[in-house]
């Protein structure tokens, strides 16, 4: 397999964008990616969108989207797996140019929330899950997260305003992030004072659903050094009923792909700078952590604190609670958001000699996750 | 919801039937085809225990399509007495009296409505163990 590098990026914000369709935005992350990697046409498209069967009851994305590229004649297809599509979809665009199939691929990912009303987006989150057993419940995802987050609670000791911290230091790191939906500072006590989404959580402690679309180029490394290469790329699942996991504040599709992918990348935990976590709620960013080897488990609010010396920067422009979480563009958001922090271009938000990033994406409550790490040649 | 889809499921939703496979003895709620644990394909059908404990819970507060008219509403995790656990709403109590490891029973349950003219679906929920019948 070749080694294969990051050489455009594009995004949008992430925002409630009325007045832009599916394909408008996709078209303008893809074109800003395909300029920025010096305008190559892509022999491939690949394309993640989570909610366009459902909102738009639009099929056959890939063609759509490379007519409107004005690429018409390009095969193209779509990737589907939840929250996790982007990342699925980015990894294999990789394996394509990596195997040596393809020269220069577009991956893009694409979301439109804002079609819908709010019971629809309540159904299309919890989609990932099992319609005939688990959303016949009647349970949302949120639901489902606040299931794990009361049994983490009571198992470890934790009190919750150790862990809503995530979502503080979310908001933090996404103030004056152009392209974040939720660019301010939110303190503890107006997160912890919001409403609950499903009780224990808070809706302030929930990621923003908004629309967005990111994009890459993938090409062949040139071995030049200074580029920003796909050091691993791992996926596992995990059984999909959190009635059916031993214990549910663990996530062993986290655990097993992370240890994958740092193997793949033949590097350790303390040589990553930084991580994009999937922090669909934040008790979902905090296990992940754990399961990810950052923390030792129920200790994983103690980064937030700054307590690991070691310890990388977490959700550098605000991860899915402040940057926003465009659903089936998700994962290939932190994928251009740790490009940009390895090319030294996130401005206000960026980590300082920045050399190795990971990125965790999920799809369902655990039952997919993927890890893609960059490191910077 | 279409009928076939809603039809195939009434055993195991209106009678709480699971699955057990022969190999190994492992219960499984829904039923499968496979073991996850063993990799037999032989797997009989098994009825579940309808009583148990919560583990488990939250409440909904901005619930999906179709389900508007019950919120807010408890949904646990709940551990029935053979050990399988499984997914349902609590009903029959305010959310802020639900606690860990409360006895809850099986109760049969109208789920949701397919508009005016659809299926109504019926199917579990749980209630506080109701004390008389513990004689």
């Amino acid at each position: 397999m070749r080694r294969v590098s990051i050489t455009g990026v594009g995004l949008t914000q992430v925002s409630e964008h009325w007045e832009r369709s599916l394909t408008d935005l996709f078209v303008e992350a893809a074109a800003k990616a395909i300029d920025d990697a010096g305008g190559e046409d892509p022999e491939a498209i690949y394309v993640s969108s989570s909610g366009a069967p459902f909102i738009q009851r639009q099929l056959n994305l890939g063609a759509m989207v490379a007519d409107a590229l004005g690429m018409a004649g390009t095969p193209a297809l779509t990737v589907e797996a939840g929250a996790a599509g982007g990342a699925i979809a980015l990894q294999e665009g990789v394996r394509a140019v990596a195997s040596g199939l393809y020269d220069c691929v577009l991956v893009g990912g694409v979301e439109k929330a804002s079609d819908a009303s709010p019971e629809e987006i309540a159904g299309f989150l919890s989609m990932p899950e099992d319609q005939e057993y688990t959303a016949y419940t009647g349970i949302t995802n949120f639901g489902l997260n606040a299931l794990i987050y009361r049994q983490y609670l009571e198992r470890f000791g934790v009190r919750q305003e150790e862990i809503a911290m995530l979502a503080v230091r979310c908001h933090e790191h996404a103030e004056g992030c152009p392209h974040a939906m939720y660019p301010f500072k939110l303190s503890l006590e107006r997160i912890l004072s919001s409403p609950f989404e499903a009780d224990p959580i808070h809706v302030l402690e929930c990621s923003g659903i908004g629309d967005g679309a990111a994009a890459v180029v993938i090409q062949p490394s040139r071995g030049e050094g200074g580029e920003v290469e796909v050091a691993a790329y791992s996926t596992s699942t995990d059984r999909v009923h959190l009635t059916e996991r031993p214990d549910i504040t663990t996530f062993e599709a986290v655990k097993r792909a992370s240890d994958r992918a740092l193997r793949m990348a033949g590097i350790s935990r303390r040589d990553v700078d930084l991580v994009e976590l999937h922090d669909e709620t934040t008790i979902t960013g905090i296990i992940s952590l754990e399961d990810m080897g950052f923390a030792e488990r129920g200790k994983g609010t103690s980064l937030l604190a700054g307590e690991g010396i070691e310890a990388p920067q977490i959700n550098t422009f605000g991860g899915l609670k402040a940057r926003g979480n465009p659903v089936g563009a998700t994962g290939l958001y932190q994928v251009v958001e740790v490009t940009m922090q390895l090319r030294g271009e996130a401005g206000r938000c960026q980590v300082d000699g920045a050399e190795i990033g990971l990125a965790e994406s999920l799809g369902g409550l655990g039952s997919t996750c993927a890890i893609t790490i960059l490191r910077r040649s | 919801m279409s009928v076939p889809r809603y039809w195939r499921e009434i055993k195991y939703r209106y009678r709480l039937i699971g699955e057990r496979c022969i190999r190994c003895g492992s219960l499984y709620y829904p039923r499968r085809a496979i073991c996850p644990r063993c990799g037999s394909r032989e797997l009989e059908e098994y009825q579940l225990r309808d009583r148990g404990r919560v583990i488990s819970w939250t409440v909904i507060r901005n619930p999906p399509k179709d389900y508007e008219k019950f919120a807010p509403y408890v949904v646990a995790l709940v551990e029935l007495d053979d050990g399988v656990r499984i997914l349902t709403q609590l009903v029959d109590i305010e959310p802020e009296e639900v606690k860990a490891g409360m006895r809850v029973e099986a109760t049969f349950r109208r789920i949701r409505e397919d508009g005016t003219s659809g299926i109504i679906e019926y199917g579990y929920k749980f209630r506080p163990r109701i004390e008389s019948e513990k004689k």
